[in-house]
């Protein structure tokens, strides 16, 4: 398939040499098809070993700042209104407001109609160029559902680009993908990188989110993974938020394990992004810990790893309180987003 | 006026033939009022260790038939008994001296005992194997498999030919092969027996008979490395217990020797005795 | 690399209540031995943890004794209920016990705490759980109706798994109505003695367990002695040999549970990362003091270089270190000993021509450690592919063909265990069969649990623990009216073990 897109945006030279031609479903096909397997119960009992490290007093305070710097703060209802966009920004800004120190967030994460809002409620904390501050990731392409035709998935891109969105949260074609037409999802993904392009030249990062609880299998996880970093994604990310299973420690496990060996193959550092389901700092401290030793430690950096979530932060905001008083905390004193 | 008969050769029967014993060696079986019956090939530690070969050679297959198939050759084998129950109660009578109608009895009970282990051979893992309910994402399951080569020490005493379908039966039927050094005083049943097998459906070197004397023949099956269970079913008057001793050098399966009214009496646990537990992990996942 | 060097996470020693010396538990109380007492120590500190008791040949024979009388007292009268309820019991303050025994534990033998707090344990209470339901169906276990016991069971347990080897003999042998004299090896008896106060605890009959401390000869006396209708051993395979000698010729019942060198065979088709990690549990749970340890790796020739890479790479992310630190993976080798027979076979892997790798660890200064290592181009014919090391050591081997791989997974005295790594599950059920070894695990390694029969093939031992197989094995059919009898062992003079060495001669 080939359309005015393909010719803008072309992805990495390897991914043609390692699919061995053209993005056809079928040569895409045989080479999804043809990496390990996953045996489900070895790979979940990894990821319930790395849920056995204890990670306590330095470690766990470096580890909860961490996440703070990680944590995709995200609003994506229906009911969203400016003053509910406004009100998470300033969260982000100040996640603490009886503690200067606490570290702000990677993100905001909204839909792309209200990026607008987003950037203007930042002002100066806004990250600009990759400098220190808060990022503005826009969800988009029919998020969740990813069920319209291209044309608007790409127009719901361009705009929010337009906007100022630093971040795109894409979404694939899930029924593509379970019906084997891997070179409809490969296609899109690059026609979605190519609308990421700004006046100036520059990209908006991309995270491809796969929709893991529908994919179901972690083989599919694993061939989608895949796919996604073919065809140019900046990230993977597991969830759109809205279906159960969101996501699990097995599930990015196995993403990372996908990151890992691209690495090895090229070079390239490609991202995670772990959304929805992740409530508590514990849950969130082993997900940092499977990170490090999956792929290592330099992975736990805003520009290669995020939580998408919304209620961790909370969470996150209690222990911290605890390190720093000694005693435990309470709703009372974290603030509402 | 008498036609003059022709006596038979015993000979050893190893890997389906009929060989002498590489010794030359021969010893004289006689009836039980002391008449010469026949000369017996007196089997030597070569002849023992050319019968391992044979039997380990023949596990592969045996061990690999399925087991309908392994009860359909030892059916036959009984059917093969019946047709020569004349020539068994005919050597019984002599060598044991007992009446026509105890010899038949004893042949009808040797066959019988032959027919119950063939019946078992496609049921004695539904006994003895069974799903293990682990607490975890697998599927488990324990499964006997054929211990190997059984190094058989046949009964001594009278009633020969139950006392060697007793010992021989019950290891074939789990998928073994068997050398078996056969009852010294009255081995004509064995050679009977052997000749039974050759013209059944058994390959070569399933079961192998020695004849001679245990005594001489035993230590080296007991010591044998490549001999994996040594059955001591009829090893009462022998230095048994040095038997044992050497035969823990290669951590051998070892059944002590029995007396009594029914030595090997038809059980279960003699098929079970020749078996290895193995049990079998599989990671079981929807996704 | 800041994160990684996770901060110290010791479990606390503070629930611990152990005394400076203890003796041996005989007929229901602690009495003094009468051999030499010996120190037991942390194998990662050196330091001594309690003076130990030796059993001498009086104490092994009042221990029997004990055991007698309550046997034909007190637990062969009770129902198998009752003798369940005993178990129950015992489960029960194991649960209770659980974080205490776990920290003994790992202090006795050297092995990380998430060890034993996770697995050994836990397999522990499990198994006197499974068997206290058993001793009330004795029917079903396989010896035929109305089963007996044996009688008096002596068992002698190893290093490498204290408590859980102390619960795979003891608790069969009292579902099926045994009583029991148990040695536990001389460098990790401490777990036993706490074990000893949990049985008082439960109020069991005294006698009915009686757990004697000692050396070698401490346990030589006790298989040898006449008392005991049942021996059951785990531990090397020479040890293994000799009890075999001493109990022939008499009816004891003898099961063996000793070594191995188990095959993990990987496939070009593996799950790869999970293969890897079976790699890993395979040789490096329990620093590779595992009898069934997949102490040879077969990988298939074309994947070889890429599986080895994953291995290494992981191998980096092991911690070894305080073993009461709950981010330890790789703990003490048991004893100075053990140390120094792993250091000597490793060399020789050197010699043999095998390349050795190891990961970076940093090696405490007290103690007894050793880096998890790897052997490639190792062959069939190198020491290391045959001798079991019993170590934080791979030997790694490739193979060509299922039916190659198969060859030389099968080509060993022992018969332990293997490991199967495929997706193709028409294969690994057909690999499986082929295997001569008495646990073979598909897709997973190192897996145990109550229910599932354990042990070997050849010269790995006979007998299994574990399921309704390791019920039987304390068992024995009912007594039958004009049935045959085990024949009495001859007199052996001088004069008959000469002539049988002279008959050998003679040919």
């Amino acid at each position: 398939m080939t359309s005015s897109h393909l010719a803008a945006y072309q992805p990495d030279q390897r991914a043609a040499s390692l699919i061995g031609g053209e993005a056809t479903d079928a040569n895409l096909r045989r080479y999804l098809h043809g990496i390990p397997g996953i045996d489900a119960v070895g790979l979940e009992a990894r990821a319930a070993d790395f849920g056995t490290r204890s990670i306590k007093t330095s470690s766990k305070r470096w580890a909860i700042d961490t996440i703070i710097g990680l944590i995709d703060l995200t609003t994506l209802e229906g009911a969203d209104t400016p003053g509910k966009v406004r009100s998470l920004v300033a969260k982000a800004r100040v996640p603490d407001p009886g503690d200067p120190g606490c570290p702000r967030v990677a993100a905001v994460c909204v839909y792309g109609d209200l990026v607008g809002t987003a950037v203007t409620a930042l002002g100066s904390a806004h990250a600009v160029d990759g400098t220190d501050g808060v990022r503005v990731a826009a969800v988009a392409t029919a998020f969740p559902s990813g069920r319209a035709s291209l044309a608007v998935k790409l127009a719901d891109v361009g705009d929010a680009v337009a906007a100022g969105a630093d971040e795109i949260d894409m979404v694939i074609d899930r029924g593509a993908f379970l019906a084997g037409r891997y070179g409809q999802v490969y296609d899109e993904i690059v026609a979605v990188k190519e609308a990421c392009r700004r006046a100036d030249g520059s990209f908006a990062h991309l995270k491809v989110i796969l929709e893991t609880g529908e994919l179901n299998t972690y083989d599919n996880v694993r061939r989608a993974s895949w796919l996604a970093i073919l065809a140019g994604g900046d990230f993977i990310k597991t969830s759109t938020g809205k279906v159960a299973p969101a996501a699990t420690l097995p599930v990015t496990l196995s993403m990372l394990e996908v990151v890992r060996d691209w690495h090895r193959l090229t070079g390239v550092r490609i991202g995670v992004k772990p959304a929805g389901g992740i409530r508590t700092s514990k849950d969130a401290i082993k997900y940092l810990v499977t990170v490090a030793e999956t792929v290592g430690e330099e992975w736990l950096t805003p520009h290669l790893f995020r939580f998408g979530a919304s209620s961790l932060l909370n969470d996150v905001l209690l222990q911290r309180q605890k390190m720093t008083t000694g005693h435990y905390s309470g709703p009372d004193y974290v603030t509402i987003d | 006026m008498n036609r003059l008969a022709i006596p038979k050769t015993y000979k050893l029967y190893i890997g389906g033939k009929f060989p002498r014993s590489e010794s030359g060696r021969v010893y004289e079986v006689l009836s039980h009022k002391g008449a010469f019956l026949a000369n017996a090939a007196k089997g030597s530690r070569k002849d023992a260790r050319d019968a391992v070969v044979a039997a380990r050679s023949a596990l592969g297959g045996w061990a690999g038939a399925t087991a309908f198939n392994r009860g359909q050759v030892l059916y036959r084998i009984a059917e093969l008994l019946e047709g020569r129950r004349v020539q068994f109660i005919d050597e019984i009578t002599s060598c044991e001296g007992v009446t026509a109608a105890v010899a038949s009895a004893q042949v009808d009970e040797a066959i019988d005992r032959w027919v119950w282990y063939a019946g078992w051979a496609d049921k004695y893992v539904q006994v003895a194997g069974n799903a293990n309910p682990v607490s975890g994402p697998f599927f488990n399951l324990s499964v006997p498999e054929p211990t190997g080569v059984v190094a058989i020490i046949a009964p001594q005493g009278g009633e020969s030919l139950i006392g060697l379908v007793s010992a021989i039966a019950p290891a074939l039927v789990a998928g073994n092969t068997v050398v078996v050094v056969a009852n010294e005083n009255a081995p004509l049943s064995a050679i009977s027996l052997s000749e039974v097998l050759a013209t059944s459906d058994v390959p070569g070197g399933v079961v192998n008979i020695v004849t001679g004397s245990p005594a001489e023949i035993a230590p080296w099956l007991a010591s044998h490395a490549d001999v994996n269970a040594l059955d001591l079913v009829g090893a009462g008057n022998l230095d048994w217990v040095e038997l044992q001793i050497s035969a823990a050098d290669t951590l051998k399966r070892v059944l002590p020797p029995e007396s009594g009214a029914d030595a090997a009496a038809p059980e279960l646990s003699r098929i079970l005795a020749f078996t290895e537990l193995k049990t079998v992990w599989h990671t079981k996942a929807i996704l | 690399m800041k994160f990684l060097d996770y901060a110290p996470a010791p479990e606390s020693q503070a629930l611990l209540n152990l005394k400076s010396d203890y003796g041996l538990f005989i007929n229901g109380d602690f009495t003094a031995g009468r051999g030499t007492p010996f120190q037991t120590i942390n194998p990662a500190t050196e330091q001594q943890i309690a003076m130990i008791a030796t059993a001498n040949e009086a104490d092994v024979d009042a221990a029997v004794s004990a055991a007698r009388h309550a046997y034909d007292g007190v637990w062969s009268r009770l129902s198998g209920s009752d003798r369940g309820k005993y178990l129950f019991r015992i489960a029960r303050l194991v649960q209770e016990r659980a974080r205490e025994l776990a920290v003994a534990e790992t202090l006795d033998n050297g092995k990380p705490i998430k060890e034993t707090r996770d697995v050994d344990i836990p397999l522990v209470a499990a198994w006197f759980f499974y068997y206290a339901g058993w001793a009330d169906k004795l029917d079903h276990a396989g010896a035929g109706p109305n089963p007996a016991s044996l009688g008096v069971a002596a068992q002698v347990i190893p290093w490498n798994f204290p408590l859980m080897m102390l619960a795979w003999k003891i608790a069969p042998a009292l579902a099926a109505g045994n009583t029991v004299v148990l040695k536990p090896a001389e460098t990790t008896s401490l777990t036993a003695l706490l074990f000893a106060e949990i049985l008082q605890q439960a109020d069991l009959p005294a006698g009915v367990v009686n757990i004697i401390t000692g050396d070698g000869s401490t346990g030589q006396a006790l298989v040898d002695h006449p008392g005991v209708n049942k021996v059951a051993f785990t531990g090397s395979t020479a040890v293994g040999r000799s009890i075999a000698r001493s109990i022939a010729g008499t009816e004891k019942k003898l099961s063996l549970e000793l070594g191995g060198k188990g095959a993990n065979i990987v496939f070009d088709d593996a799950p790869i990362d999970q293969a890897v990690e079976g790699i890993v549990r395979g040789i490096f749970f329990n620093q590779g003091h595992v009898c069934c340890a997949g102490s040879r790796l077969l990988v298939q020739e074309s994947i070889h270089d890429d599986v080895i890479d994953r291995l290494k790479q992981r191998m980096q992310t092991l911690r070894l270190g305080d073993p009461l630190d709950k981010n330890t993976d790789i703990g003490a080798i048991n004893s100075a000993e053990q140390l120094a027979r792993i250091r000597e076979l490793s060399d020789l892997g050197q010699q043999e021509g095998a390349e050795r790798w190891s990961a970076d660890c940093v090696i405490p200064e007290n103690g007894f450690w050793f880096a998890p290592t790897i052997f490639t181009n190792v062959s069939t014919s190198h020491r290391i592919a045959r001798d079991e090391i019993f170590g934080p050591v791979l030997s790694v081997l490739t193979f060509r063909t299922p039916a190659e791989a198969i060859a030389k997974a099968n080509n060993t005295p022992y018969g332990l265990s293997a490991g199967i790594w495929s997706d193709k599950g028409s294969r690994i059920l057909a690999v499986a069969d082929k295997l001569r070894a008495g646990v073979i695990w598909a897709n997973t390694f190192n897996q145990f649990d109550p229910s599932s029969p354990f042990g070997g093939y050849k010269e790995s031992g006979y007998g299994r623990e574990g399921g309704r197989q390791g019920l039987a094995a304390y068992l024995k059919p009912a007594v039958r009216s004009g049935s045959r009898s085990i024949v009495a062992a001859p007199a052996t003079t001088p004069e008959t073990k000469k002539s049988a060495s002279a008959k050998k001669a003679a040919k």
